[in-house]
């Protein structure tokens, strides 16, 4: 029912693939997806991406950390058990930098992974739709969703004009079930 | 990629490598079973580790009175190790992080194994202050819950508060920088594997991933902001550890120097215990032309830095010591170079300052041998360097009708081989399931500073050149 087809062009090279990804797309083929075996600098912007907000989500669970860490210490220290520490003033701001900062640290990285792993929905144990094998190893795959009205010859062609090695079908059936191991 | 590489450097990935080769050369030790040096590491690596938790146990049951320690010297063994194996940790996080920002595509070669290092040799560290509570099963009172004795919080003003907080948080921070590295890897080792169960075993490791290039976008972003929260996070873990020491009032320990030394000691014997293991995993798992030449020379360069800021760090100490007018001060470094523990002194000077020097002649720093015999030579020496810090400038006190001497028990000494034996079991665990070396990160860095033929064409024409000037010069 809910199967989807791919037309695959596989590249071998990386300067090929950034040149082609815009090629392919003034051809008006609409790319679903690029899948790559390592980050390759520059292929977001030629596909249009929009830029990640990681680091804003970072910097807000950053300062979260921050404030429940000072705040907790002011909290327990001048409002709820007061002890005297060697005769330490009752709120004292220079001996709570250590934690903050650390517990800073703890919860923007931590928020960041959980953002991150939210976000490319992932999870151990979820098994992915892998359009070609070796798209982990040492080909680049240029996804293009078809259906019945796509004009498969010229897609194809125009994927080879850009330099794809192959250019193959994939027939995912169930697209939207997650698998979960 | 966009910009080219001087074909004078050397490469970092040698023979001439396709994308191919690089994951088989990685991958290929996971697949079949284990060599033979692998095992004779794995079986004398489980037997330290079942001694070591033997001797845990016996000092468990039996108390810490099973220790050398004693009322004058409070903190001896146990600190000095957790220190050094802290220390380790550091460099894993220099060269993943600090590395990263300073665009080093040398460390590709080498960070994935030096964060598993990390977080090993942070394992074994967190072991040592929290059996030295003595009641362990009470360990839990360091925490910040409510508790029913006021709540009586800890102090938050304390260093050793502001360690728990630190290895906590540095451990947990390193493992997350680590598997997300990790995770593309994973997902390679998934989609060439053979069996139903090595399927199974990567795709749940996996987690699903597929090398979509929004997700590797994301990716690369969250590497990059998670190196700039470890590279502020390595260095205060060393500097809270040195405040243990540097914010009490022991003659030799009360020192405003004691941060950035500790953090320089850290990286020396961390880079020190790098070399130490990868030049065994590159001879073991045959990745000669990953790990080359150039990296260890790279990594050498470090180590001869760092030991010199260690080295000058020493010749404060002394120097302040003298000129400060503090008897107690002046006191406690005579002790420490003449005293009854001289041997640890002058062992540190010689390990830490002078044999890293050696390193100025680039045949050294290119030599396996030497940097083998040498990384081992360093990490001797900061060890000395801890028990110098800790048990000389303890062991007479202000008090002399307290002075004693320190000597370790088998359950200490136990305790100790019983963490190397954790640290390379797991070393080994890892460099058999996992891939030692950065799959992804080395293919990203393939064409700019790998070995092809059009590099070695450029630098065949480039000496040439050099060469027909040098005949004109001549003539």
């Amino acid at each position: 029912m809910a199967s989807k087809k791919f037309i695959l062009g596989i590249f071998g090279d990386e300067d090929i693939l950034l040149e082609a990804v815009p090629a392919i797309q003034e051809k008006g083929v609409k790319i679903h997806d690029v899948f790559t075996p390592f980050p390759i600098h520059g292929l977001d912007t030629a596909m249009g991406l929009r830029e990640s907000k990681l680091h804003t989500a970072g910097f807000i669970f950053g300062i979260t950390g921050t404030s429940i860490a000072f705040g907790f210490m002011t909290w327990a220290n001048t409002f709820n058990w007061r002890t005297n520490f060697g005769g330490k003033p009752f709120w004292y701001v220079p001996g709570y930098i250590p934690i903050t900062f650390e517990l800073t640290v703890l919860m923007a990285a931590a928020g960041m992974v959980a953002t991150f792993l939210y976000l490319c929905r992932l999870a151990p144990g979820v098994e992915k739709h892998i359009m070609d094998p070796r798209q982990t190893d040492d080909k680049m795959v240029v996804a293009v969703e078809i259906d019945e009205h796509s004009d498969v010859a010229s897609i194809t062609a125009a994927l080879k004009t850009a330099g794809a090695e192959e250019v193959n079908e994939k027939l995912i059936d169930n697209w939207y079930r997650y698998k979960i191991m | 990629m966009s910009f080219k590489e001087s074909a004078l450097r050397e490469p970092l990935i040698e023979g001439n490598k396709t994308y191919k080769d690089v994951t088989e050369d990685i991958c290929g030790p996971t697949d079949g079973a284990p060599g033979k040096e692998w095992w004779i590491l794995f079986v004398i690596s489980v037997a330290l580790l079942m001694y070591g938790a033997f001797c845990v146990t016996w000092f468990v049951y039996f108390g810490i009175g099973t220790w050398g320690s004693n009322k004058t010297v409070g903190w001896a063994w146990d600190i000095t190790n957790f220190v050094w194996w802290i220390g380790i940790g550091h460099a894993g996080t220099l060269i993943s992080a600090i590395l990263l920002l300073f665009r080093q595509k040398w460390r590709t070669g080498v960070n994935r194994a030096a964060e598993a290092m990390t977080i090993f040799a942070v394992m074994c560290a967190g072991m040592f202050p929290v059996l030295h509570m003595g009641r362990v099963w009470m360990g839990f009172f360091i925490l910040p819950y409510p508790n029913t004795r006021g709540p009586l919080w800890p102090n938050f003003v304390s260093p050793l508060l502001w360690d728990v907080f630190a290895i906590s948080t540095y451990f947990s921070v390193s493992l997350m920088f680590w598997y997300t590295g990790l995770i593309p890897d994973i997902a390679t080792l998934r989609d060439r594997a053979k069996s139903a169960f090595r399927k199974k075993f990567y795709g749940v490791l996996s987690f699903g991933w597929t090398g979509s290039a929004k997700h590797w976008q994301r990716h690369e972003a969250l590497s990059l902001v998670l190196a700039g929260l470890s590279t502020p996070l390595v260095l205060s873990v060393h500097t809270i550890v040195s405040f243990d020491f540097a914010t009490s009032v022991i003659p030799g320990w009360h020192t405003t120097i004691f941060p950035p030394y500790f953090v320089a000691g850290a990286i020396f014997s961390g880079f020190a215990m790098v070399l130490t293991l990868m030049i065994m995993t590159r001879r073991i798992l045959h990745l000669e032309e990953y790990i080359t030449m150039s990296h260890i020379d790279s990594m050498n360069r470090v180590i001869t830095l760092t030991g010199s800021i260690v080295g000058v760090a020493y010749l404060t100490e002394l120097f302040t010591a003298w000129y400060s007018g503090s008897l107690y001060e002046q006191y406690a470094f005579a002790n420490r170079a003449l005293g009854p523990y001289w041997w640890s002194y002058w062992g540190m000077m010689f390990c830490n300052v002078v044999s890293p020097q050696l390193f100025w002649s680039g045949k050294i720093r290119r030599s396996i041998f030497w940097t083998f015999f040498l990384s081992v030579v360093v990490n001797i020496g900061m060890w000395f360097e801890r028990f110098v810090i800790i048990v000389t400038s303890l062991h007479r006190d202000y008090l002399p009708s307290s002075w004693t001497m320190y000597s370790p028990t088998w359950v200490e000494v136990g305790f100790y081989l019983g963490t190397f034996g954790l640290f390379f079991t797991l070393y080994l665990l890892f460099a058999k399931f996992f891939p030692v070396i950065a799959v992804a990160e080395i293919k990203s860095v393939l064409k700019t500073a790998g070995e092809n033929p059009a590099r070695t064409a450029e630098l065949k024409a480039i000496q040439e050149k050099a060469n027909q000037v040098d005949g004109v010069a001549v003539a």
